[in-house]
């Protein structure tokens, strides 16, 4: 017998607004005979109308030896709702920059419209490819499928969840390193980290090309990896010339703008002093034609962003000023290994790093991963009376010995 | 090392075994419990890194999310139910 026709009035006031509605996008898929979509609308509209969340997540499904990519989901209304009794989400690695061809589009939908719902969400936070629904059963096969195609997972739970990045040099002139290079090492680097969980909780790693951060990793990442460059900003004064006849008032517009103040407009010429620049991007956002970051460039890594859960919501702060990012990137691997060991042995279950980082202090944190402090990781001079720099202090007794010495 | 990756595996499974139902351990968990096992001159964290691995490959253990990622037994899901 036919199911009777959905009565959603609550979910139908979601189509009304001005943005694409995902209300719309699953009618239409259960429009097209997929019983778990025509069943989630159901049970949405019962949820909102209950007030109450039908939905258990987490649990034991996941493919065989990989502890990520799998975030199991179940109802616990099985009996009303039987085809999405369980209705699995399946996270897969996403190209770096997510640059796709239309084939390989079409051959994810077609795998997950064999195995799963046929819903996607392209992309989720982390970026990763979501394919939304599916159930146990059917988790072996679609990986299977997925590898076949050059597919691989991407991370969830407690490990290194699936590094992402800004389009870099593929599409963007300011890219300070190749960070769609560098995802795809970390990513191909710290295979076990990220299908085998075995962190205290989640680590994020976004790599963004330049100080304009498109990614957002400053505030998504555990690990922010943002290009910079340490020499002087390049200057076109003809080009600069050319904005002013054009109408932009530079005074106002560029030097008015500057946080550190350290442009100068004469009318004729520009001047920047380059060992006040903070890298905002603020100038060369204005004036893309006239200016361009450095030649000498790499990237600045921070460390402790993160959504509020425990504590609130925290931005990165620098742990490297500066550090150049080439292959084989030993330096920063290295570091990203000391960052984890002394997480892993003294993290408690579900503190992230930057948790770790306040909860033990900025100055032990560094010691512990042997990076010395330096004033770049300083938002306010002289904020912490607690900070010491050990080569200011002489011991007593010590002074004297080193006058005898002499 | 004297200790085999395979012993450090079966060392873990009956710790996770012993207390199946009552604690549910990380691998950092299991990583550290080995280490004093067996003592830091005979194991290490690569060796137990390894040993998860075989027992992960192996199906002898599952990793389960329960708010964070654990290693456990494999058993019938709960919140499946008869589905």
């Amino acid at each position: 017998m036919a199911e009777p026709q959905r009565n959603t009035p609550l979910l139908d006031e979601l189509k009304k607004g001005p943005w694409p509605s995902f209300v719309t996008q699953i009618e239409e898929m259960a429009d097209a005979g997929k019983e778990a979509c025509d069943q989630l609308l159901r049970l949405l509209e019962r949820s909102y109308n209950e007030k109450i969340g039908h939905w258990k997540h987490g649990g034991i499904v996941g493919v065989m030896g990989y502890g990520g990519g799998v975030i199991g989901r179940y109802n616990d209304l099985p009996e009303e709702f039987p085809a999405i009794a369980h209705f699995h989400t399946m996270r897969v690695n996403m190209p770096s920059g997510w640059f796709y061809t239309s084939d390989a589009l079409r051959t994810i939908c077609d795998i997950w419209d064999r195995h799963g719902s046929g819903l996607t969400n392209m992309h989720g936070s982390t970026g990763d490819i979501i394919l939304l629904g599916t159930t146990t059963e059917h988790l072996e096969p679609c990986f299977a499928e997925l590898t076949a195609n050059d597919f691989d997972l991407g991370g969830s739970g407690s490990d290194m969840r699936t590094p992402s990045c800004c389009v870099g040099p593929a599409r963007c002139e300011w890219a300070c390193y190749d960070t769609l290079a560098l995802t795809h090492d970390i990513t191909n680097h710290f295979q076990d980290e990220l299908h085998r969980p075995a962190f205290p909780y989640k680590f994020k790693i976004k790599c963004s090309g330049c100080p304009n951060d498109c990614v957002a990793s400053i505030a998504r990442a555990d690990l922010s990896i943002i290009g910079t460059w340490r020499d002087r900003i390049r200057i076109d004064q003809a080009e600069v010339r050319n904005y002013a006849a054009a109408g932009l008032n530079i005074e106002r517009e560029v030097c008015g703008n500057c946080p550190t103040k350290c442009i100068e407009w004469d009318g004729n010429e520009l001047k920047i002093d380059d060992e006040n620049c903070v890298r905002c991007m603020h100038c060369i956002n204005a004036m893309p034609k006239a200016l361009r970051p450095g030649v000498d460039t790499g990237a600045t890594i921070l460390l402790g962003a993160k959504a509020p859960i425990v504590e609130g919501a925290q931005l990165s702060s620098v742990l490297v000023p500066f550090m150049k990012i080439e292959p084989p990137y030993e330096e920063l691997y290295d570091l990203i290994e000391r960052i984890w060991d002394f997480w892993g042995e003294h993290g408690k279950n579900r503190e992230r790093v930057g948790e770790l980082m306040q909860r033990v202090g900025l100055g032990n944190f560094l010691e512990a991963i042997g990076v010395e402090p330096v004033p770049e990781m300083v938002a306010y001079p002289r904020d912490n009376p607690y900070i010491f720099y050990e080569e200011y202090f002489v011991e007593e007794g010590e002074e004297e010995e080193e006058e005898v010495e002499a | 090392m004297a200790v085999t990756a395979e012993q450090v595996a079966d060392a873990m499974y009956d710790l996770i075994k012993e207390y199946m139902g009552k604690k549910k351990f990380k691998a950092a968990d299991l990583t550290k419990a080995m280490i004093e096992k067996f003592g830091e001159d005979q194991c290490d964290k690569a060796l137990c890194k390894q040993a998860i691995r075989l027992l992960v490959d192996s199906g002898r253990c599952v990793y389960t999310y329960f708010g964070g990622s654990y290693i456990e037994i494999p058993h019938a899901e709960g919140a499946a139910g008869g589905a």
